[in-house]
């Protein structure tokens, strides 16, 4: 039985056929009672079930998913990690994000494919540049690196863009060359593991299906596999956050919308990095394999579907013909949906509830995937500590009412433009 | 643009003038959000300009009714 992955365990596996692996975490029973339990087994969940057993010591505890781990939205996106926000509330937490990226692989022994391939967003008005120069600014006073490039200088370095007829003409780009991908499967599973390890035991179909409280104050965790006691329960259930919320009474400022994924069959290697396209609302990087993977915005509507529809990919075809006309003759391989969780002013919430032992990790919208380490250390801080981590004082569940709003895109109520 | 612009949750209806701060934040910001039938305004906007009240699945997208707003 192989627990530990190195360059060793590898090679006394192909010695013996391969025939020693063992599965990567346990398939126990739940226990009658826990000292906490999350809800939802993608990214965030077992992120921050890792944390809260590797660094603050509660290992008597449980992730329970409904389905298989991964199989919501951590294992449907378009896996770009980055740290380019603008606003005082979001750098610090998207840059403690990045820098467990960088260490996660070692961290969780799983190797995550974490690439820093650089992302880059291009502009492409006057008003754009100077939005992208401040941007910039405040990532580098926050010591983050930003670099902005030249249109010669976006040229070189992707020739295949549309510079010549294009209707946006690119001016240059804002460039993040920490920022990248990651296998985000890899995340999912690495981090399962990790806490296994640990002791903490991940309950596969097991489904919340109502939550018990008692003065105030949660006790425990109705599931399709039986009552589990519990006085902390941590919510992470990405598009179901709404769904699940209710179960204690709460109405959160959160909508479900659908986004939608894109592969392309695959080709020899073309784009090295991430490319954003600042004229709509388009992103593409070349996944190892050779495929290209691509996606645009929500649909727009209220959906808990996990598919997307024609308008959709008309959209997202014709930003993908504005950018770099060159693609215009590739296959479509595959695409997919994801429900995504998105909050009144475009910004996740991790806070306590006003149910005593409830906390919330939700309302990540479009962009949970890279805050994955960070909102699980985080959501783990704020269930051992009762206090919000210092990087994410500003994800409040009461700033819809107080004013304190966090809108990096200015996108307001309005789902589709954030 | 699309033919028919979506408009939002049909439930929620704006507060008088006098009516508490808390009113208007649960009408600006908060939301049933349901999984399943779910009551929609849609402004049908390459055409007549009127707004519709539509009940649809947000499972399935399946549209139960329309009728004009
Ligand atoms: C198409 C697409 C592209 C995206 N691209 C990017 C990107 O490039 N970069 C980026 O940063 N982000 C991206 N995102 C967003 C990102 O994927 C999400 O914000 C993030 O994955 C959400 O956190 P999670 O991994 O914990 O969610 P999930 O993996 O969805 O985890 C939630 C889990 O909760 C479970 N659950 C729900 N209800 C219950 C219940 N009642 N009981 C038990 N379990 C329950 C679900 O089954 C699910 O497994 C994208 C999303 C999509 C769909
Ligand atoms: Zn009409």
């Amino acid at each position: 039985m192989t627990r530990h992955f190195s360059i060793a365990a590898l090679l006394a596996q192909a010695a013996r056929g391969q025939k020693g692996w063992a599965p990567q975490w346990r398939t126990p029973a739940p226990k009658a009672e826990y000292d906490a339990l999350i809800v939802g087994g993608g990214g965030h969940g077992l992120a921050c079930a890792y944390y809260l057993a590797r660094r603050y010591g509660l290992t008597n505890i449980a992730v329970i998913e409904k389905g298989l781990v991964g199989s919501g939205n951590v294992g449907r996106n378009t896996t770009i990690i980055r740290s380019n926000y603008l606003l005082p509330g979001n750098i610090p937490f998207y840059e403690t994000s990045l820098k467990l990226w960088e260490g996660l692989e070692q961290d969780i022994n799983y190797n995550a494919m974490i690439s820093q391939r650089g992302v880059l967003n291009l502009f492409h008005s006057d008003g754009q540049r100077d939005a992208a120069v401040r941007r910039g600014n405040a990532m580098l006073l926050h010591g983050i690196d930003a670099q902005l490039l030249s249109r010669e200088e976006v040229r070189a370095r992707a020739p295949f863009l549309d510079f010549d007829t294009a209707r946006f003409p690119i001016m240059g780009g804002l460039l993040q060359q920490r920022g990248g991908t990651v296998r985000h499967d890899a995340v999912a599973w690495g981090y399962a593991r990790a806490a296994d390890k640990l002791g903490v035991d991940i309950l596969q179909h097991c489904e919340l299906t109502g939550l018990r409280i008692e003065n105030g104050a949660v006790i425990g965790a109705e599931t399709s596999r039986g009552f589990i006691r519990a006085r902390k329960i941590g919510l992470s259930v990405a598009g179901n956050s709404s769904r699940v919320a209710a179960m204690a009474g709460l109405r959160l400022p959160i909508e479900s919308h659908v986004l939608t994924a894109f592969v392309s069959e695959g080709i020899k290697p073309l784009i090295d990095c991430v490319i954003t396209f600042g004229a709509g609302h388009f992103y593409i990087s070349q996944s190892d394999k050779g495929g290209l993977v691509f996606g645009a915005s929500v649909d727009g509507y209220n959906s808990y579907a996990q598919r997307g529809n024609l308008p959709c990919m008309e959209e997202t075809c014709e930003e993908a013909m504005a950018l770099m006309p060159s693609i215009g003759r590739l296959r479509m391989l595959r695409s997919w949906g994801g429900v995504m969780d998105m909050t009144m002013d475009g910004s996740p919430i991790i806070d306590r509830t006003p149910v005593d032992g409830l906390y919330l990790n939700g309302g990540w919208c479009i962009g949970g995937f890279k805050a994955t380490p960070a909102a699980g250390l985080c959501l783990a801080h704020l269930m051992a500590k009762d206090e919000p981590h210092p990087v994410a004082t500003a994800y409040r569940l009461d700033r819809f009412a107080t004013g304190q709003l966090l809108d990096e895109t200015g996108g307001g109520t309005n789902m589709a433009l954030h | 643009m699309e033919e028919f612009v979506y408009a939002g949750d049909a439930t929620l209806s704006r507060p008088g003038s006098n009516a508490e701060l808390s009113a208007w934040v649960d009408y600006v910001y908060f939301r049933d959000n349901p999984a399943g039938p779910h009551s929609e305004l849609w402004y049908h906007a390459a055409a007549c300009r009127q707004f519709l009240k539509v009940e649809r699945d947000t499972r399935t997208h399946v549209i139960s009714s329309a009728e004009l707003a």
